[in-house]
């Protein structure tokens, strides 16, 4: 909601442009099958539109609005999505605008209980975490979408209808300019919480609500204090509530404040009410001067998700597949690392490259990443917003007593969001091989960064395709070279990068042996690691993530059963 | 429960009794629930044994339990 007097897109600091419908080709006569349509164009949909074009793969996406999102949402990016964002190609501005930071504090009663330090080693290229509005998100994204030709966006676009048979999609497109079918390989839902695909093709969320409501105001003002993440947790300003405050840019703050439990929500979201609470809450932090409101909004914490993120043809991606609690900023960070995740999948199968398999193996890592947030993000939920009085009471006590003793401190720890491990995946299929290592990345997590003696950042090597990082201290490894070449036959856009013994940060971050080997996957998640190279292996881990090799048959039955009771 | 009553010869348990009481007194109605929950979670952290704690929750809970089993103790 904006003040009184102002329109749905009257921001003090944003210009929201307006982007006209156009007629469609389809509805000219022209009849094409599409690769994929991408139904719903926030910042989901269009990385997951910008990895595919990574592959020469076209899409269409279909956008409700006519504009970004009013307001500001999500506002903080973490580094796993800066990477996907730099392998996308559209990381530059993002740095040049967003507000890196790794700090945070917590305050019990107006004194500091916790310091939050997340790990920022002077191996990794990215902060641990930036704040940046939602409509900035949106608008560099859009920004590469119109430079990029194989992106057809089609604005003022609304899906009303879907079929989905054995080989093909239809999607009923309504604009202002008419109507239209649609013919597409895929479809990728990325159309938001209230997702119409889903609705449309009866799926349904399932999981918890949590009673406890916040409201989120954005304000503009000059206030002198570094980009921290503070947390305030029974403040004179609110008392009986947390409240929480971020710095954007453009001199914009994020104020959140919890309701107490039985106020009236129709009361607490009017105006005035909202600006009295935000007066107080800015006394707290001692600033007494002016400020300006931007924009609110109220929120309670969910913790849902489908059964299945695939439906034959239709994906889901983004919040039309899970619904998070923003204390741990996992609802933006695990929307876009689905677009990634399903866009180089997606990508590959389209360039005949992999098997549609392969798609089998998107729902357990992404969902199980789901389900990872749901168990740390029901920890900070329960902290954050006490669902009863035995929890409210013990929350207090352990406030109280982390006043003067250090063990209960951990519980204001905000978890925030760690990029998840695939090591159960059906395309890690080398799990055990990590028994081998002394340290290191495990299978399936997010490799990590390292400088090279060149100065360079390691994964500023890495391509679109699979990635071999040989440590070995012969030159050029041209021992190696007919295991690349046969790769290379198999994924034309693999690279190998050799790693000598004089790249000691990256030998130190692997933990890795002469001759020691890590295959990364598009998303630079480790798809197999070995202390010795097994070529046999990587060759075979290779083909299991193009989906060509079914090594993981009873592990999916398995998976696929955890999850069905999951 | 047998080697949680063992522990305290009498005379001990009799002037952790007689704590409590004074300390409960001096919380005051408004802050002793405040005050016995901070306790508690001392003495679980003191304890450095989940399993003890959670058979003393459930041992405390008997006679005196308001609602059904489910809200007995959460341990993830």
């Amino acid at each position: 909601m904006r003040p009184a007097g102002k329109g749905p897109l009257d921001s003090l600091y944003f210009s929201y442009p307006r982007f006209e419908a156009q007629v469609a080709p389809e509805q000219n006569g022209e009849h094409s099958l599409h690769p994929v349509v991408i139904v719903g164009g926030g910042p989901i949909g269009m990385t997951a539109a910008l990895t595919l074009a990574r592959y020469g793969v076209r899409s269409v996406i279909l956008e409700k609005k006519e504009t970004f999102n009013d307001g500001s949402r999500a506002i903080c990016i973490a580094r796993p999505s800066m990477h996907i964002l730099e392998r996308i190609g559209a990381v530059k501005p993002f740095l040049e605008k967003a507000l890196g930071w790794q700090y945070g504090r917590s305050y019990f009663q107006g004194k500091q209980i916790f310091h939050l330090e997340m790990p920022h080693p002077a191996s990794e290229k990215f902060l641990p975490m930036y704040n940046l509005q939602q409509q900035y998100i949106e608008q560099y994204l859009y920004d590469a979408v119109k430079a990029q030709p194989l992106i057809d966006m089609r604005w003022q676009s609304d899906v009303t209808g879907v079929s989905d048979i054995a080989d093909k999609v239809t999607l009923s497109v309504s604009s202002p300019v008419g109507s239209y079918a649609l013919e597409a390989r895929y479809v990728l839902a990325a159309d938001g919480a209230r997702s119409a695909i889903r609705s449309k093709l009866g799926l349904r969320l399932r999981g918890e609500n949590y009673e406890g409501k916040y409201v989120i105001a954005d304000i503009r003002m000059h206030h002198d204090f570094p980009t921290e993440r503070r947390a305030f947790f029974e403040p004179e300003g609110n008392p009986g509530g947390t409240v929480l405050i971020h710095k954007q840019p453009e001199n914009i703050w994020r104020i959140d404040y919890q309701l107490k439990d039985g106020e009236n929500e129709d009361d607490a979201m009017r105006e005035e009410n909202i600006r009295a609470r935000v007066q107080a809450i800015l006394r707290d932090i001692d600033h007494s001067d002016a400020w300006e409101l931007e924009w609110w909004s109220v929120y309670s914490a969910n913790t849902l998700c489908l059964d299945d993120y695939r439906h034959g043809r239709v994906i889901f991606i983004g919040d039309s597949a899970h619904i998070v609690p923003i204390f741990g900023v996992r609802g933006l960070n695990n929307g876009l690392a689905d677009a990634h995740n399903i866009g180089w999948k997606l990508g590959l199968i389209l360039n005949g490259l992999a098997d549609q398999a392969l798609l089998e193996s998107y729902s357990p890592e992404r969902r199980g990443a789901t389900l990872d947030v749901f168990k740390n993000a029901g920890k900070s939920t329960r902290f954050m917003t006490p669902p009863s009085r035995g929890w409210r009471l013990v929350r207090e006590a352990a406030l109280s007593l982390s006043l003067r003793h250090e063990f209960p401190r951990g519980l204001a720890n905000p978890r925030q969001m760690q990029p998840y491990t695939y090591s159960d995946s059906p395309i890690t299929p080398f799990a055990n091989r990590d028994a081998e290592f002394s340290g290191g990345p495990v299978c399936g997590s997010a490799a990590p960064n390292a400088r090279l003696k060149d100065g360079s950042f390691l994964l500023d090597s890495v391509g679109d395709g699979f990635t071999a990082l040989l440590f070995t201290s012969e030159a050029g490894a041209v021992k190696w070279e007919k295991l690349f070449t046969e790769l290379k036959a198999i994924d034309p856009r693999f690279v190998s990068i050799c790693l000598s013994p004089e790249d000691h940060e990256a030998v130190e971050i692997f933990a890795a042996g002469e001759e020691s080997l890590y295959l990364l996957r598009p998303d630079l998640h480790i798809a197999g690691r070995w202390k010795l190279i097994a070529s046999e292996e990587v060759r075979s881990v290779l083909m299991t993530c193009l989906g060509l090799k079914k090594t993981w048959g009873a592990k999916n039955r398995q998976l696929k059963k955890e999850h069905t009771h999951g | 429960m047998a080697d949680l009553e063992d522990k305290m010869p009498f005379d001990d348990f009799e002037i952790a009794y007689d704590a409590l009481a004074g300390a409960i007194d001096r919380a005051g109605e408004q802050k002793e629930a405040l005050f016995l929950t901070k306790l508690a979670l001392l003495l679980a952290h003191n304890l450095k044994d989940v399993k003890l704690f959670q058979q003393a929750v459930a041992d405390a809970l008997k006679d005196v339990e308001a609602q059904g089993q489910d809200s007995l103790i959460c341990t993830n």
